[in-house]
């Protein structure tokens, strides 16, 4: 923004496969947020080179970039951020909406997903009728209606107390075990340590990539 | 949702203030033309006057008195003359007789007419029939008479067909009562009508002829035909051809073109004003837009970053512009259409007052609703553009 520009990543070689479950994990300011904007296509790259599943990412205008994240990519927040005056179905199909899928198919595929999280009985409460852990399961739901390839979540736990971190992981990791591919950016040790690789990023560049014994969440609810 | 309500009243009033204005115009010149139904718009009177100037021998001041060939002769020579109705008077002008009746009696103006006057002003008939051809051409000893004339000759709720009256001591029987036009009196309150050839009998008028009541081809102007049957009467009765006073005429369709131009100012007047509050409404209505964009930059960020396009984002902006608008507006054009109904059962009528049928027809309202749609699309696209003008990146960091 405006004329200084910050260099906030300073070179990121980093490469992840189909079925990964990647922790990012940095303090804050390291530009762990940033490498996630720009993986999700929500912010561009000043440099360099972003293939997604073999779609090379760039110069995209905004049009496209929207139908591209609606097609590839799944989004969980750490503030949850659902649309509040919709209903936990109405926001899980919101996604779907903007592919054109009709209401039927959407309203069918979202209690799908919702059932995959455990909310399918919640599914006409609004948002302001559930718990944190219940928003955030919704999202999730809602991040996997449109079958991303990818599914990148910021700070998923940020917002949450322990046990219900736990049973957030407990579903990315499931379903991450039906071979879906998720990025999770934390800063929480116990919740990189639930991921399968964690990237250490530190003031924009990776100082440490390495595969880890993933610690089941399961255990823990 | 107070707050958008209350936003919207703007619009409300403004498609109040439109249609009522609009209404009120429409009410009025339907009012006008109830007032001039039955007298044809097209049409003009000439009489006699005395000249001004002397011309050929004649002395000034001499009294121009038409005869009844006249009337052939004009209608000869101008086609463009529809119908041409001479009349004659007894006595001057406005001058009146007594007509008696059982020992009552009423100072009546007393007319002998052509049926065919009836299609210049109409006479709207209380009871029985006007004069027809018939009673022209048998010199028919019988009358109509105006609402007035019978109220001082007859006893309330008597019956006055078939009795009758005497002028001048000749005895006319009732065939008719009319009830005199309040707007447009050219007969006076209190007038009887006999036929033509019957007041020659009786009166012993000859060939005179008082004046003509004439009406003119629709798509001919009135003042090419009247100039022209001033020349040929010029001509005839040895009038100077600058002479401006001897010949006594008015033009009807002046004051039909006068009351039109009038009435179709305040329309135009009234939708000027309606479209121009409307407008101002509708820029509130985009205000508010503008503070729920910005209040909404969050949603439309998660929106945007769950796949809607910049186009989705505007179109749905867009859209609740116009929701909002058409939606105000037709609040206020139900309530508008109300008002409009109530003030038509109150003075409707006509009676006392221009004022008939105030409504908006469908043209003015398909316009006024389509400029309202119109401008609530390009005034939307203000906070359209506004919330896609902030990036998802942004609009998702807002808190």
């Amino acid at each position: 923004m405006g004329s200084n520009s910050l260099h906030v990543l300073k070179g990121i070689n980093f490469n992840a496969e189909a079925g990964e479950l990647v922790a990012i994990m940095g303090s804050s300011g390291s530009g762990k947020s940033t490498l996630l904007n720009i993986l999700g296509m929500l912010d561009g790259a000043d440099s360099g080179e972003y293939i997604l599943d073999g779609v090379p990412i760039k110069d995209l205008s905004e049009t496209k970039a929207a139908q591209y994240r609606n097609k590839f990519l799944g989004f969980v927040f750490q503030s949850f951020n659902l649309i509040n005056y919709k209903s936990a179905m109405e926001n899980v199909a919101l996604p779907l909406y903007y592919q054109g899928v009709p209401r039927k198919e959407r309203q069918e595929k979202a209690l799908k997903y919702l059932e995959r999280v455990g909310l399918r009985e919640w599914a006409t409460h609004l948002p302001s009728e559930l718990s944190g852990g219940q928003k955030q399961r919704v999202a999730i739901a809602r991040a996997m209606a449109a079958e991303p390839k990818v599914l990148l979540a910021d700070e998923p736990t940020g917002a949450l107390d322990s046990t219900t971190s736990y049973e957030v992981m407990d579903l990315i990791q499931k379903i991450n075990d039906e071979g879906n591919t998720i990025l999770v950016v934390t800063h929480e040790e116990d919740i990189a340590h639930m991921c399968k690789r964690i990237v250490h990023l530190k003031d924009g560049v990776i100082v440490e990539d390495k595969k880890v014994k993933q610690v089941r969440a399961e255990q823990y609810v | 949702m107070f707050r958008t309500f209350l936003t919207m009243l703007g619009v409300i009033f403004a498609m109040l203030i439109l249609v009522l204005l609009l209404g009120s115009a429409n009410g009025m010149s339907n009012g006008f033309d109830k007032i001039f139904a039955g007298t044809a718009s097209n049409s003009l009177f000439v009489w006699g006057q005395s000249t001004s100037e002397p011309y050929k021998g004649f002395e000034r001041g001499r009294r121009i008195r038409y005869k009844i060939d006249d009337a052939r002769i004009l209608k000869e020579q101008i086609p463009e003359i529809e119908v041409l109705a001479p009349r004659i008077e007894l006595g001057n002008h406005r001058n009146v007789t007594t007509v008696y009746r059982k020992g009552q009696t009423s100072g009546s103006a007393v007319y002998g007419d052509f049926p065919e006057i009836d299609n210049i002003t109409k006479k709207k008939l209380v009871e029985g029939r006007f004069l027809n051809n018939n009673d022209i051409k048998d010199s028919k000893k019988v009358c109509v008479i105006g609402e007035e004339t019978y109220k001082l000759l007859f006893e309330k709720g008597e019956n006055a067909i078939g009795e009758d009256i005497r002028i001048n001591g000749v005895f006319f029987s009732v065939v008719g009562i009319y009830k005199p036009n309040n707007n447009i009196n050219i007969d006076g309150e209190n007038a009887v009508f006999i036929p033509f050839t019957t007041f020659q009998k009786a009166f012993n008028s000859g060939e005179r002829m008082g004046w003509m009541a004439i009406a003119v081809e629709p798509n001919t102007k009135v003042a090419v035909v009247e100039n022209q049957i001033k020349r040929i009467l010029k001509a005839k009765y040895d009038i100077h051809p600058d002479d401006e006073r001897a010949i006594g005429s008015f033009d009807m369709s002046e004051i039909f073109n006068n009351i039109s131009a009038f009435t179709n100012v305040l329309k135009g007047f009234s939708f000027f004003i309606g479209i121009f509050t409307l407008l101002a409404g509708i820029i509130a209505i985009s205000n508010i837009l503008l503070i729920t964009v910005k209040e909404r930059t969050k949603e439309i960020g998660v929106r945007r970053a769950l796949g809607a396009t910049p186009v989705v984002v505007k179109r749905q902006i867009v859209v609740e512009a116009i929701v909002l608008t058409a939606f105000a507006g037709l609040i206020g054009f139900a309530i508008s259409v109300g008002i409009l109904a109530g003030l038509n059962s109150l003075w409707g009528s006509g009676e006392d007052f221009p004022f008939v049928n105030p409504m908006v027809n469908i043209p003015q309202f398909g316009i006024s609703f389509l400029l309202m749609v119109t401008f609530s699309v390009l005034i939307g696209l203000l906070p359209a553009n506004k919330a896609i003008r902030v990036r998802p990146i942004e609009a998702l960091r807002e808190e």
